[in-house]
């Protein structure tokens, strides 16, 4: 009846798996608690889940990050408190629980915060700055947002019902095969990157068409945003390689349920294809996390800069260039295996030339700042730290990309350090800077400055404290996922190395504090505008928050920067001379049902539950198929009601000047 | 939408049946040494690929969008890197694994 | 046609359809390079048969050949499907894709049956990586046309309810380059995975 599933599956045999396991729960029913007391279940519901609107998907999208770096940051700081004590068997967690944890880090942090970041931010902004009132396939955004967010509830369950995997989140068998992982962790984590990863398809060929299609009149291709482009760019990377990490994984399932011999030891398998499979998406992804940060440093620059962007076609060549040379490198995240000389040299060289169109932009930055006014916000901030910190870790990544240095530096935390050092300024700080940038956006007031600031400053001297530590002990030849070691010298490295982390946590919690404070004090710092930051695109044209058309009338282009240029001719704020009626999107519980039983399909495989697996599917397609017979899935705003919220909006902007 | 008419579809599939027929007809007498024999096939394959484009998906310079046909070069021009590289690295290592 | 001519709904209709025709091809990519890296182990894991039974040993020509016929001639009569919704033609529409479905069906039982006689001589898919990338590789195509399957049945449902209106043609369209992809994708198949092993 419950397969695999048994009471054994309670995390009571450790004092803090248990624990873990609690905080989860606990979390989970404060946040219900909280709910049923505002009695806000019903809002939730018909406001936000069931929504199709870009712009709330957007949000929930990263809601859905902030939780999840929040969980992948305790499974950091564990870590580091663990590697810290560990000399000599010291620590406080057993390597099974050490292996889970460093798996579920990487596994999170990858999928489940900056993949829904990403997908968030483009959501929300990228269809407001092409001038256009939703993305191509609404209802399809919203079963990418309930697939990734079923795919986070995978991971967030093995807390509290088995284990996840212990196999890193890279998943290499023959170890995370059956044969050596009987558990059911590896397919916790088959799965949720399975989930997600359709999402992440759908959601990659829904901006493709978004952008390709559904431009205002005038906007042509080189005349969008540079967000806009790297979105693009990043939306092909998610449609083309994603299919391989469905491969990947997709196999590696198929040998752990049924017994095949894709990657197995014996009876001709081939393990290293599954490293080949993995990382041809695995370098793609790379590109698809950090282009779009990218893009948000070049508005953020731009605009507190006050300057047009510097060498804006060099910078969107630099990014189509990269988009193609992503799928050139895969085999340098495996040199080690064995390749012949020409094999490795190849890679080795387009690893190194991929660098260039990434230093190209790195001048396109720094030329937009020279002799700008610039206004130093937390985004501008996270821009210039990203700068600084970005280049080191790419000349590191230049050192590795050389075949025999990375026989030295392979698998060491030579290697942690230099991901990290790409990922954490590149990935991460670019989209802090777009989530500080475009949060008035979203919900029509500013985020505080101050903590803004006390943010930036920890999270940049805790990532240096953190991670410049490994470089040294990677060069000193400690490997990484050390649940343990007996090299008293590296003892004091490891220590810096938390107490930066425990920096960063102070840089989180002022996050926090930072949400706590805009949030109260919400009045004071109400943008009535729309435009807070004097912006040069069509965002900023429309009301904070937008309303649910974003455009009364769709704008006409003529410019790279057209609002800056409507401001200037004075054409900006212009009521026209009539409303016409909007069709919109209904609202639907379809996206949200799907996500559910994605996940209850997810669970029943996992267990091996199979009657819940066939009725899940069954559900699944049956909402599938309803849904898309529905010829009638919008509702027309009438003119009046245009009028009647754009009235409201000018009046606003009056009451203002 | 532009209208495709019958003889589209027949042309087309009178071109598939003799692609399809040429190499089943070549493997089932062994009429070829197994190199050229192989050879016959891929050429095939890619035609009838190509046939199938043009007179199934109606896939053409004029009418067909060109973020269509972009899609499919783009496509195209991956799974040549992607297979290709795979092949290149895994027969590379099956060598020096084997030898 | 100009698009000069039509009424605001008229083009946004149109607009909505070209959208969901290269979303859909988009979609179509990707699995396009889904079968590539599964054709792709295929070939990788050849020699991979562990003593077990090679291509040469279990393929059977003329079983190819007849399901290569079936799903051929099936493209052919979806084609007149395609016809019969352009000449809003409704009950030839339902006539040509009930055939087509007779024969998308009789192709999977030929498969099944292929797969069943493997299994049942002892070369199923756990015999060895060889035959895992065989199963897995002929077996996802067989899941898509059953897809491809419930599809026609669903719309078949539709232009039977709803009659050819705008949507369900603009569906029928999107069902019909599915179709012939899968035709493609078994072109691949027989081209690389029979045709070879036989030789």
């Amino acid at each position: 009846m419950f397969g695999k599933l048994t009471i054994e599956a309670l995390p009571l045999y450790s004092a803090i798996a248990a624990g873990g396991a609690a905080v989860t729960v606990g979390g989970a029913l404060l946040v219900a608690i909280v709910l049923t007391w505002l009695k806000a279940w019903k809002y939730l519901w018909t406001d936000w889940l069931t929504s199709v609107d870009h712009k709330r998907i957007g949000v929930m999208y990263i809601v859905l990050a902030l939780i999840m770096l929040l969980r992948g940051f305790v499974d950091a700081i564990m870590m580091r408190a663990q590697q810290a004590t560990a000399l000599d068997a010291g620590g406080y967690l057993p390597p099974e629980h050490f292996d889970q944890i460093f798996s579920s880090h990487g596994t999170i942090m990858i999928f489940f915060m900056a993949m829904p970041f990403m997908t968030g931010l483009i959501n929300l902004i990228m269809p407001l700055q092409i001038g256009t009132r939703d993305v191509a396939f609404p209802w399809l955004n919203a079963v990418s947002l309930w697939l990734s967010a079923a795919g986070a509830g995978l991971v967030m369950v093995s807390l509290v019902i088995g284990k996840f995997s212990t196999a890193g989140w890279t998943g290499y068998p023959p170890y995370s095969g059956i044969d050596y992982n009987p558990g059911v962790g590896v397919d916790y984590w088959i799965w949720a990157i399975l989930i997600s990863g359709v999402g992440s398809t759908m959601s990659g060929i829904n901006f493709i068409v978004t952008i390709l299609k559904r431009r205002a009149p005038g906007m042509t291709l080189m005349r969008m945003t540079p967000f806009t482009w790297t979105a693009l760019c990043a939306s092909v990377l998610m449609a083309f390689a994603f299919p391989a990490i469905t491969v990947a994984c997709g196999l590696l399932a198929l040998d752990r349920l049924f017994g095949m011999h894709f990657f197995t030891n014996a009876h001709g398998g081939n393990m290293m294809n599954y490293a080949n499979l993995f990382w041809i998406w695995g370098h793609p992804e790379v590109y698809i996390l950090i282009l779009p940060a990218f893009g948000i440093f070049s508005e953020v620059v731009a605009t507190f800069s006050k300057k047009r962007l510097f060498g804006y076609e060099s910078l969107v060549y630099a990014t189509a260039a990269i988009a193609i040379l992503s799928f050139t490198v895969w085999l340098h995240h495996f040199f080690t295996m064995g390749s012949s000389a020409n094999v490795n040299a190849f890679f080795g060289v387009t690893t190194m030339v991929i660098a260039v169109p990434t230093g190209v932009k790195v001048f396109n930055w720094l030329l937009t700042m020279y002799r700008g006014r610039i206004d130093f916000h937390p985004s501008m901030m996270w821009s210039i730290g990203f700068m600084v910190t970005f280049v080191i870790g790419g000349m590191t990544g230049v050192l590795l990309a050389i075949p025999p240095a990375d026989f030295l530096m392979h698998n060491t935390t030579f290697l942690v350090a230099h991901f990290h050092n790409m990922i954490i300024p590149g990935v991460l700080f670019g989209y802090l800077a777009g989530y500080m940038f475009w949060f008035p956006k979203a919900f029509g007031f500013e985020l505080n400055r101050g903590w803004g600031l006390a943010s930036f400053w920890c999270w940049l001297i805790g990532f240096y404290l953190a991670f410049m530590p490994l470089y040294l002990l990677g060069l000193k030849g400690m490997p990484r996922r050390m649940e343990t070691y007996n090299d008293p010298t590296w003892q004091p490295y490891l220590m810096v190395a938390a107490a930066g982390a425990v920096v960063v946590l102070f840089g989180i919690a002022s996050m926090v504090m930072q949400l706590y404070v805009s949030i109260r004090d919400r009045r004071l710092t109400a943008d009535r505008t729309g435009d807070p930051f004097d912006g040069r695109t069509l965002e900023w044209s429309t009301s904070s928050p937008p309303p649910p058309y974003n455009f009364a009338v769709i704008p006409t282009v003529s410019d790279r920067e057209p609002f800056l240029v409507a401001k200037k001719d004075g054409t900006a704020y212009q009521r026209p001379a009539s409303y016409t009626p909007i069709s919109i999107p209904s609202n639907t519980p379809a996206g949200v049902v799907l996500g559910i039983f994605a996940f209850v399909l997810g669970f029943a495989i996992i267990w091996h539950i199979w009657w819940l697996v066939a009725v899940s599917a069954i559900v699944m397609f049956t909402t599938v198929i309803t849904r898309s017979s529905d010829d009638h899935a919008e509702f027309t705003l009438s003119a009046g009601e245009v009028k009647r919220i754009e009235d409201e909006r000018f009046r606003e902007l009056g009451r203002r000047a | 939408m532009e209208r495709h008419g019958l003889a589209t579809y027949l042309i087309g599939f009178v071109l598939a049946v003799v692609l399809t027929a040429i190499p089943f007809w070549l493997v089932a007498t062994h009429a070829l040494p197994p190199q050229r024999l192989l050879l016959v096939i891929g050429i095939a394959a890619v035609l009838q690929v190509l046939v199938h484009l043009r007179f199934f998906l109606h896939l053409n310079f004029t009418t067909t969008p060109k973020e269509n046909l972009l899609a499919l070069v783009f496509t195209a021009l991956l799974i040549f890197i992607m297979v290709g590289g795979s092949f290149w690295i895994m027969f590379d290592l099956h060598q020096r694994m084997m030898s | 046609m100009s698009v000069m001519h039509l009424s605001e709904h008229e083009r946004e209709e149109l607009e909505t359809r070209e959208q969901r025709a290269l979303g859909f091809w988009l979609y179509l990519m990707g699995d396009a390079v889904i079968f590539a890296l599964l054709f792709a182990t295929y070939a990788i894991m050849i020699p991979g048969t562990a003593g077990g039974p090679t291509g040469k040993q279990l393929f059977n020509l003329n079983n190819a050949a007849l399901e290569t016929a079936l799903l051929l001639v099936s493209s052919l009569t979806f084609g007149f499907a395609s016809l019969s919704v352009q000449a809003g033609n409704r009950k030839a529409v339902l006539g040509w894709l009930g055939v087509t479905f007779v024969l998308g069906a009789g192709f999977i039982f030929l498969e099944l049956r292929e797969f069943a006689g493997l299994i049942a001589q002892g070369a199923g898919p756990d015999r060895s990586g060889f035959l895992s990338a065989f199963f897995t590789l002929v077996g996802t195509h067989g899941v898509h046309v059953s897809m491809g399957l419930l599809w026609i049945v669903i719309l078949g449902a539709q232009v039977a309810v709803k009659g050819l209106t705008a949507p369900v043609a603009s569906r029928l369209f999107r069902l019909g380059l599915f179709w012939h992809f899968l035709d493609i994708a078994w072109v691949g198949i027989f081209s690389i995975v029979y045709l070879p092993g036989l030789l």
